[in-house]
């Protein structure tokens, strides 16, 4: 009797700490890794039918084409890929994952501060490693993310990191990458449920809204350059971008807050400016290209906002910006389950290779694009020499959903879990059902 | 003191004059008027029609004696001589306000209420047909000024407040007697409206739909009240059922609204009277089929303000197309023989009816049939042709005293009479002082141009060719004009005064600058009439009216596209049959269907369609949508199976062009999840272009939502919303063995042949007993869907879909033994509490457990891309091709119970078909041509000519704006209407 019960207290125990625990982090890289055989979609528009690629001590030894270069792999794991696809990890930029779990739980929610200009605020600590949301980007190839803070007029402070972690530290790659500005609307609606009528009118306080934007970075230039006798936390965290050691990331969806923003970068001397969102920046490409600013797009799988534009406007977005000679990557923000849906990024970037884009060009705009906008194309963003080992192997091309299923993904070189909350379910269903 | 003395005595002999014979009189002897009036040499309208010139009208007691050329005048008449002047029937608007304020609104609170704040009446406070206009009725001179003014008579007011708003009352804007003389009736008609009562918050309906279906309801309670068996007292309800005798008048407010009530409207027996929204012109065939008559608007909209480009830029060229096109609504109807009166509704002052009426006759409507609509047809609307409208023998003296055509722009509208009671605009002795004239003044010699209104005239004065400011006033024929000092330099005026008895010859005197006082003279000129001449033919150049497409709004087609005999040739044809996956096929459509199946088939007159590397499909069904609808949730109790989604369907939802776009072609319009008994679905094909009620299939299976978990108990509402019953999974239980019992009682009664009240909630839930409607039942949580179908078997029935369905992986083995199939995600979750086992291998193992799998979307964006989500079977849980792409096509078909026509490739079923350009569960693919009964709904080739047109269309419309913004007309700023997106849990009203 009290057997029994221990063995099934036992077996509870497990069951419950299989299906509750996310995945532990894999060891660190002890042996070298030598993949041969997979076509590499190197992330920089080059692809390697048949390839050899070495992992060496969590990064990547080399990449090479399998039938001219012969190595030596004895004391190497070998695996072999035939027929298979390897690809650098993918980079999801302005995302709120480890911020929340459950959208319609408060308690869950860590994305959004209260107060206006909130440059002090910094996402990377309160990222959740453990994220049941963020495990399950893994098995669709997305192995990086910036995390951001959202709401008020400077959300906060972003930082990178990749998605097999113990704590926050472990999981950093770039601490503290960039301040985000939610730009001003110049445009004010009719707030239609409250009766008003609904016109699109100029906004009256948009000058004044980029006033204080401007004065409050000269306050915070000012103050940088004096004694600092009383800290001023805000004006602080605004250091790098006044320095230019830091990405200054400006959310914009219309063409002429686009505009204001590009002007305002320059006014301010500020060295490195991002657009977020950019909705309407297909319609000011020679700003964006003169003054060399990228864009994170607005999400692909999205509708046009307006009845009489394209259907397939948000699709194909990419490819007029990328013809016009700008930097883009693409992002999931936006709109509803952003945080769950960002495992569906690489179709996106299928979508927007079905809308015009070369395959290995949309590829960019989830990896190489995507690591060069964050800073963080010395480690990351594509199959080269001397970056991190962080790649995945998929049985097909990884951009359609129908291919895209991973055998084998590695950050760092660390051979990480596939398994989620959710493939454990699975197993543990279908398994029941398969005795009954 | 003088002037308040004779106001006081004008007062008192007015009401002397009119008060009623029987009443006591105490300040002084009694009095009685039998004088007639005799209004002569003036062209008269007795009808729009009955034109006669050179006549007398005679009037006693406030009516017509007679009208005509050869009219006795009596001795006791007093003769008014209308010498070249014109009488009209004055106007009638018959759905006002006037006199009535808009009820005090309830107080606000946070939390919901969902009973009636009254007692001894109906249990929903929107129905009001209790309330009477007359007992709030509070005469406004100021407003009746403006009315009269504006050229009209009489108005029928009503209590704007309310679904059923009760009884309006007939005024007469007598302007001197009172009351007594001004009621016409004051149980005039019965007015509704698409709204509910400021005055309570009670919740229901939160609707359209939950509207639609009340008015039903009240109609079959008040057919049992009336006959005898309630044993309470409803006022309601009586007045109801004493009111039906009245004419019933509806303001639907626009076209769709206009359908949709009519159609209620034949269901209770009842032809409204429909107030229309000014946009009929765009489906004017099926509102001529309605056969109602229509109240219509004139509020014609303003240009936009199109100088940013980046405002202008955002503008809905249906937006810009309806400024362009609504002035010719009018002419619209009456081209097609729609009967109509017009309404001073929308504008914000009687004064802009006319400019706006102008507009519409030089678009083309009849000057008679405007006549009629303001005069004839509102009094034959309320059974009132005898009394007015006309100025037959008998009826009352209402009419309008004209200098001429009352629909010309410079018309002078002398004298506005009530029952005889003259109201002078503009008096008819005054002279027409309009036109030019050489003003001779101190040595110096000034042109002076006087144009515009009798009312309100305008004047430009020059000298040298030099213009100078300049005002005029013109009053009991003084006129009085200043101007400025010839010298420009000097900040002073010249001011001349004259008494006018000869226009040709104006003598008067003049005050200088400098203080002197002197006399002037002026002469008029007779210009050459050849400039001004010009001028009118080039303003008379008929404006430019774009036509209507189907929908009217960007995409729609100039011309309907016709069924086709199509040849797909060399197509890999995914046939969802046995024969599985065909290379090289090809596919013949004809009379709708799909014709032939085969290799090397040839067709005469076939349209052949290269179709070599591409794919061809059956369309892609949605299970679960919400597009397309103009609401998703009764919210307001928590069981709504008597409203139906079918009353509400919007067939001009750009969502319908963008799905097409994404290759579907049928849809289920559910219901939302705020209650566990929902309403019932539409089964849609998306015919774009179509209107509402064609886009429904033909005996289309019947559905209805129910829905379980979080959103059911209200638990994402808000703190204060936790008063419904049920507040937890408990509750939602017994909320069905309550109501399924209670049908099972309530089909007992009926069959028994005793006398039930019939109702519309319970009626749909014993089809549901009966197995003739089948529940898709929203749902997460295994416990919750378990119970569903215990509670199913307890009422020997079967739930038909589970939709959501996400942790339908957990009790797959249940559902198949239950024979429900299973609607789900394809991989969504962590949005609420309830979702966060959902997984993306739910469809996989679902469909391993061998029941029959859809996916669905609940979302306007994700129903695009439909394809993409079945594929994602493939990936997540191994599904094979063919049967991921059943999820989408073959398995919500069979879901639906529209399996036999559409959903697979097979010879016989209807041509939804969908020609991709790569395999269509590819991210790769694309709809190029999407077919729906064999009409190309949407092809790739005609969406870019589609742009093209657009663009230039929205570019001429935006000239046209700026061009109005620069001849001075009023513009507006650019309107920009978000449409709700809706999902499961949008509550209309709600933000949440």
């Amino acid at each position: 009797m009290k057997k029994s019960f221990i063995y099934i207290l036992t077996a509870f125990l497990l069951c419950t700490t299989i299906i509750s625990a996310q995945q532990t982090p894999a060891p660190k890289q002890v042996q070298d890794i030598c993949i041969i055989g997979a076509t590499a979609h190197i992330g920089n528009g080059q692809v390697i039918n048949n390839s050899i690629i070495v992992l060496k001590d969590g990064k990547i030894e080399l990449v090479a084409n399998a039938t001219t270069s012969k190595i030596d792999m004895s004391n190497m794991e070998v695996i072999n890929a035939d027929g298979q696809h390897v690809y650098p990890g993918f980079i999801v930029p302005n995302s709120t994952l480890g911020l929340g779990e459950i959208d319609s739980v408060r308690a869950t929610q860590d994305n959004d501060e209260v107060g206006s200009m909130n440059p002090h605020i910094r996402s990377l600590i309160a990222y959740n490693t453990e994220s049941k949301v963020v495990e399950s980007m893994r098995p669709n190839g997305v192995l990086i993310g910036q995390i951001t803070p959202q709401g008020g007029r400077i959300a906060g402070t972003s930082s990178i990191v990749q998605f097999d972690a113990w704590n926050w530290e472990d999981a950093a790659l770039k601490t503290d990458d960039g301040v985000h500005i939610n730009w001003p609307n110049p445009y004010t609606k009719g707030k239609w449920w409250l009766g008003e009528p609904s016109t699109l009118k100029p906004n009256k306080d948009y000058i004044t809204q980029i006033e204080e934007l401007t004065d409050y970075l000269e306050q915070g230039k000012a103050y940088l350059k004096g004694e600092k006798q009383t800290k001023h936390l805000p004006f602080e965290a605004l250091q790098g971008i006044i320095m230019g050691s830091k990405k200054l990331y400006i959310h914009v969806d219309n063409a002429k807050g686009i505009t204001d923003a590009v002007e305002f970068t320059k006014k301010n001397n500020i060295k490195d400016m991002v657009i977020v969102g950019g909705y309407e920046a297909y319609k000011v490409t020679g700003i964006l290209k003169q003054n060399n600013i990228p864009v994170i797009l607005k999400r692909v799988h999205s509708r046009p906002t307006s009845d009489d534009q394209d259907y397939d406007l948000p699709y194909k977005m990419a490819k007029t910006l990328v013809d016009n000679g700008i930097l883009v990557a693409l992002q999931v923000n936006g709109g509803q389950m952003e945080r769950m849906n960002s495992r569906n990024l690489p179709f996106y970037a299928g979508t927007c290779a079905a809308y015009g884009l070369d395959k290995e060009e949309a590829l960019k705009l989830i990896t190489s694009n995507t690591a060069k906008i964050l800073g963080i194309d010395d480690i990351c963003g594509t199959l080269e020499t001397g970056k991190d080992a962080t790649l995945f192997i998929s049985e097909g091309d990884a951009l359609d959903m129908r291919t895209n299923k991973l055998s084998k993904a590695f950050i760092q070189g660390r051979d990480i879990s596939l398994e989620t909350h959710q493939t454990e379910l699975y197993e543990r269903y279908s398994e029941k059902y398969k005795n009954q | 003191m003088i002037k308040k003395f004779s106001i006081l005595v004008l007062l008192l002999g007015y009401i002397s004059t009119y008060a009623q014979e029987y009443f006591p009189k105490n300040d002084g002897v009694h009095t009685t008027n039998t004088n007639y009036t005799a209004i002569t040499n003036a062209k008269i309208y007795i009808t729009p029609n009955q034109v006669i010139e050179n006549a007398t009208l005679l009037i006693k007691d406030g009516k017509v004696v007679s009208t005509g050329i050869s009219v006795s005048i009596p001795k006791n008449a007093v003769i008014i001589d209308a010498s070249n002047k014109t009488i009209y029937p004055s106007f009638i608007d018959i759905y006002s306000n006037f006199g009535l304020e808009k009820p005090q609104a309830a107080a606000k609170s946070n939390s919901p209420q969902y009973d009636s704040n009254r007692e001894g009446f109906y249990w929903n406070d929107h129905i009001r047909s209790e309330q009477n206009a007359i007992e709030h009725f509070k005469y406004n001179q100021k407003e009746a000024n403006n009315l009269r003014k504006a050229g009209f008579g009489v108005i029928n007011t009503h209590i704007p407040d309310g679904i059923i708003r009760g009884t309006g009352t007939l005024i007469a804007l007598t302007p001197n007697s009172g009351d007594a003389s001004r009621i016409l009736d004051n149980r005039s008609a019965q007015y509704y409206s698409t709204k509910k009562s400021v005055q309570s918050r009670q919740s229901y309906p939160t609707s359209l739909m939950g509207t639609m279906a009340l008015l039903r309801q009240v109609n079959y309670d008040a057919e049992w009240y009336a006959n005898g068996h309630s044993k309470v007292t409803d006022r309601t309800l009586e007045a109801y059922n004493t009111n039906k005798s009245l004419v019933q008048i509806i303001d639907a407010g626009s076209k769709v609204n206009a359908l949709r009530f009519d159609k209620v409207g034949d269901e209770i027996n009842t032809q409204f009277v429909i107030v229309g929204g000014g946009d009929e012109y765009e489906r004017i065939d099926a509102i001529k089929e309605t056969q109602a008559t229509f109240i219509i608007p004139i509020d014609f909209p303003a240009a936009f303000d199109m100088e940013d480009p980046f405002i202008a830029e955002a503008a809905n060229l249906s937006d810009l197309r309806e400024w362009n096109q609504k002035p010719s609504n009018p002419k619209i109807l009456a081209e097609n023989n729609i009967k109509f009166t017009l309404t001073l509704k929308g504008l914000k002052e009687p004064k802009e009816f006319m400019p706006n009426l102008l507009k519409a006759i030089e678009r083309g409507l009849d000057k008679t049939m405007a006549l009629e609509a303001l005069t004839t047809v509102p009094a034959e609307i309320l059974g009132k042709q005898n009394q007015i409208g006309s100025l037959k023998d008998g009826t009352y003296a209402n009419f309008l005293i004209t200098s001429g055509d009352i629909f010309e722009k410079d018309v002078t509208l002398y004298e506005n009479w009530v029952k005889g009671e003259k109201y002078e605009i503009t008096s008819m002795t005054t002279k027409d002082i309009r036109g030019d004239y050489s003003i001779s003044l101190a040595g110096n010699t000034y042109d002076l141009n006087v144009s515009g209104k009798m009312e309100k005239l305008k004047s430009t004065v020059k000298a040298n060719e030099k213009t100078l400011g300049s005002k005029i006033s013109f009053q009991d024929n003084w006129l009085n004009l200043t101007f400025s000092n010839i010298d420009t330099t000097k900040q002073n005026y010249v001011r001349l005064t004259s008494k006018i008895s000869n226009i040709n010859s104006i003598k008067g005197k003049a005050f200088l600058p400098n203080g002197n006082e002197t006399t002037f003279s002026a002469k008029k000129i007779e210009k050459t009439d050849s400039t001004s001449k010009d001028k009118k033919e080039t303003k008379k150049d008929a404006p430019v009216f774009i036509p209507v497409n189907y929908p009217n709004e960007a995409y729609g087609f100039k011309t309907m596209p016709k069924q086709e005999t199509i040849l797909f040739k060399n197509a890999t044809v995914w046939t969802n049959e046995q024969e599985g996956i065909l290379n090289e096929t090809d596919v013949l459509i004809k009379n709708g269907k799909i014709a032939k199946i085969g290799n090397n088939l040839n067709e005469n007159n076939a349209i052949v369609v290269d179709a070599t590397g591409k794919h061809l499909t059956s369309g892609i069904i949605d299970e679960h949508s919400h597009i397309a609808t103009s609401a998703v949730n009764e919210a307001g109790q928590n069981a709504s199976s008597e409203v139906t989604i079918e009353d509400v369907i919007d067939a001009e939802d750009v969502s319908i062009y963008r799905n097409l776009a994404g290759g579907v072609t049928s849809i289920q319009i559910l219901h939302g999840s705020a209650n566990p008994i929902g309403g019932r679905s539409a089964v849609i094909k998306l015919k774009w272009g179509e209107t509402a009620n064609n886009l429904i299939y033909t005996d289309s299976p019947k559905f209805i939502k129910f829905a379980l978990g979080e959103n059911v108990k209200q638990s994402n509402w808000g703190r204060h919303a936790n008063i419904r019953f049920p507040q937890t999974r408990m509750g939602v239980e017994q909320v069905y063995i309550d109501y399924f019992t209670r049908a099972k009682e309530y089909e007992t009664l009926k069959k028994s042949g005793k006398p039930y009240r019939k109702d519309l909630e319970l009626e749909t839930l014993v089809e549901i007993l009966n197995e003739e409607r089948f529940i898709s039942c929203h749902s997460y949580v295994q416990s919750e869907i378990n119970m569903l179908m215990k509670v199913a078997d307890q009422f020997d029935f079967n739930i038909n879909t589970f939709t959501h369905i996400l942790e339908g992986y957990k009790l797959a083995d249940k559902m198949k033994e239950h024979g429900v199939g299973g609607s789900t995600f394809s991989d969504w979750w962590a949005y609420k509490y309830e979702v966060n086992d959902a997984i993306p291998y739910n469809a996989a193992i679902m469909h391993n457990a061998g029941i029959t799998v859809a996916i669905n979307s609940d979302d306007p964006e994700m129903s695009r891309r439909l394809n993409q989500e079945a594929a994602k079977s493939v990936k997540y849980g191994d599904v094979s091709e063919e049967d991921a792409w059943k999820f989408v096509t073959l398995n919500p078909a069979k879901l639906l119970h529209i399996d036999d026509r559409v959903g697979s490739i097979k010879v016989g079923k209807d041509a939804d078909v969908v020609l991709w350009s790569h395999n269509p569960l590819s991210i790769y693919a694309k709809a190029e041509k999407t077919l729906i009964d064999g009409i190309t709904y949407f092809d790739i080739e005609r969406d870019k000519q589609l742009r093209r047109e657009m663009k230039q269309e929205k570019n001429e419309l935006t000239n046209m704006m700026l061009q109005a913004k620069n001849k001075g007309l009023k513009t507006v700023p650019v309107k920009k209407k978000e449409k709700q997106t809706f999902h499961c849990d949008t509550v209309e009203g709600h933000t949440h």
